[in-house]
């Protein structure tokens, strides 16, 4: 469908344009994050790509450069699709920035703060950077492969069981592992060679 | 009027024309208090729509004297806590009830209210009594309207037995259960 989108971006960008594959209807650049306002510049301006459908971050522990943030984008004017990614990031997350897409979509800005608030991108010159759907207070980032996946951070301090009364562990049959027979993945950082 | 913890028996006589009753005082209490509990709604997912559906007339909660929302804390009486309570909002939660004045009771609603449901990790509340004490938790994801119902009337028993224990520790009796154990005898017909 959008295969002429493809070939605009990679007449335009050239180098920048890292690769490119179209897997069941679904086009997609992987960009370079230098080039990213830029190219979104060009998709907005040039080929019309008026709707920011999503944006969101995927980790790959393990892979460098660690995260890969999606963006999808529709024209309502011309009615093609498109979805660029950028990789960003090192091991530890250090240097994952990008440049703010909020001037060119407004849109943008609360999909970049969910981005922020869940995988930790930083994007450059975002009017107001804040954690979208986690408080505050919340440290870290949890959609992020290291986040531990049982550690919660409450807000109100729990009830100890004295002050409850009752019993607030889990109850046999259900024990931490719920009756799976499988125990909780927990991912591990790969060992660096 | 004697000793008001130990158990109440309420007799009814029949006079001439009006008859009348005898009764403890905190038997009333808790009988006028039964059936007249005025709800606050804390509905902050899907099992609102169980819950619209309770007090819709199809099942009509109002058949049990709880059908009167209040949505100011201090009018209320029952904390109907219906849905997924997030780490965001647990303090909320925990403020709306200590606004609530004495007597007051607590039902957990669905799955997620009394045990965070499948949302184990770092967005929710593993059940609302880990923040503030609870009286009945009914479970379903969302629960039937009987099953809610059936946990109200769970929660009209314990007050009308004056219990103030964290929670329901007996199960309601199942007749098919008891006789079973042969403590009923079957119905002759």
């Amino acid at each position: 469908m959008s295969q002429a989108v493809l070939d605009a971006l990679k007449a335009r960008f050239g180098d920048a344009i890292l690769e490119t594959h179209s897997d069941f209807g679904d086009d997609t650049a992987v960009v370079a994050p230098e080039k990213w306002k830029e190219i979104g510049e060009f998709l907005r301006k040039d080929l019309e790509f008026d709707l920011p459908v999503d944006l969101c971050g995927v980790d790959y522990l393990g892979r460098l450069p660690r995260m890969e943030v999606v963006m999808h984008l529709y024209s309502i004017a011309r009615r093609h699709r498109i979805r660029i990614k950028a990789r960003v990031g090192d091991a530890d997350m250090n240097q994952a920035e990008l440049d703010s897409l909020t001037s060119i979509w407004p849109g943008m800005n609360w999909l970049e703060r969910e981005v922020y608030d869940m995988s930790g991108v930083v994007f450059r010159g975002h009017p107001d950077l804040r954690r979208l759907l986690m408080y505050p207070e919340f440290e870290g980032h949890p959609l992020r492969k290291d986040y531990p996946a049982n550690k919660t951070q409450p807000l109100v301090p729990y009830r100890t069981e004295e002050e409850a009364g009752i019993t607030l562990e889990k109850q046999p049959p259900f024990g931490p592992d719920e009756g799976m027979s499988f125990p909780r993945q927990v991912w591990q950082r790969p060992e660096e060679n | 009027m004697g000793d008001l913890s130990a158990p109440t028996r309420t007799v009814a006589l029949d006079g001439n024309e009006a008859g009348f009753a005898t009764t403890k005082f905190e038997a009333l209490l808790n009988w006028a208090r039964k059936y007249s509990l005025f709800q606050y709604p804390f509905v902050t997912a899907c099992c609102g729509m169980e819950f619209m559906s309770v007090a819709s007339p199809r099942f009509d909660v109002a058949r049990f004297g709880a059908e009167a929302p209040r949505f100011s804390p201090r009018q209320a009486d029952l904390l109907w806590v219906v849905g997924t309570i997030s780490q965001r909002q647990a303090p909320v939660l925990r403020r709306i009830h200590s606004q609530m004045a004495d007597p007051k009771w607590v039902l957990a609603f669905g799955t997620c209210a009394s045990s965070g449901g499948f949302y184990d990790n770092y967005t929710t509340v593993p059940g609302i009594d880990k923040i503030i004490p609870c009286d009945v938790y009914i479970p379903g994801c969302p629960p039937r309207p009987e099953a809610v119902l059936d946990g109200l009337l769970l929660l009209q028993d314990k007050i009308a037995r004056g219990d103030r224990t964290p929670r329901i520790l007996k199960p309601r009796e199942d007749p098919l259960t008891l006789v079973q154990l042969g403590h009923k005898k079957k119905d002759p017909s």
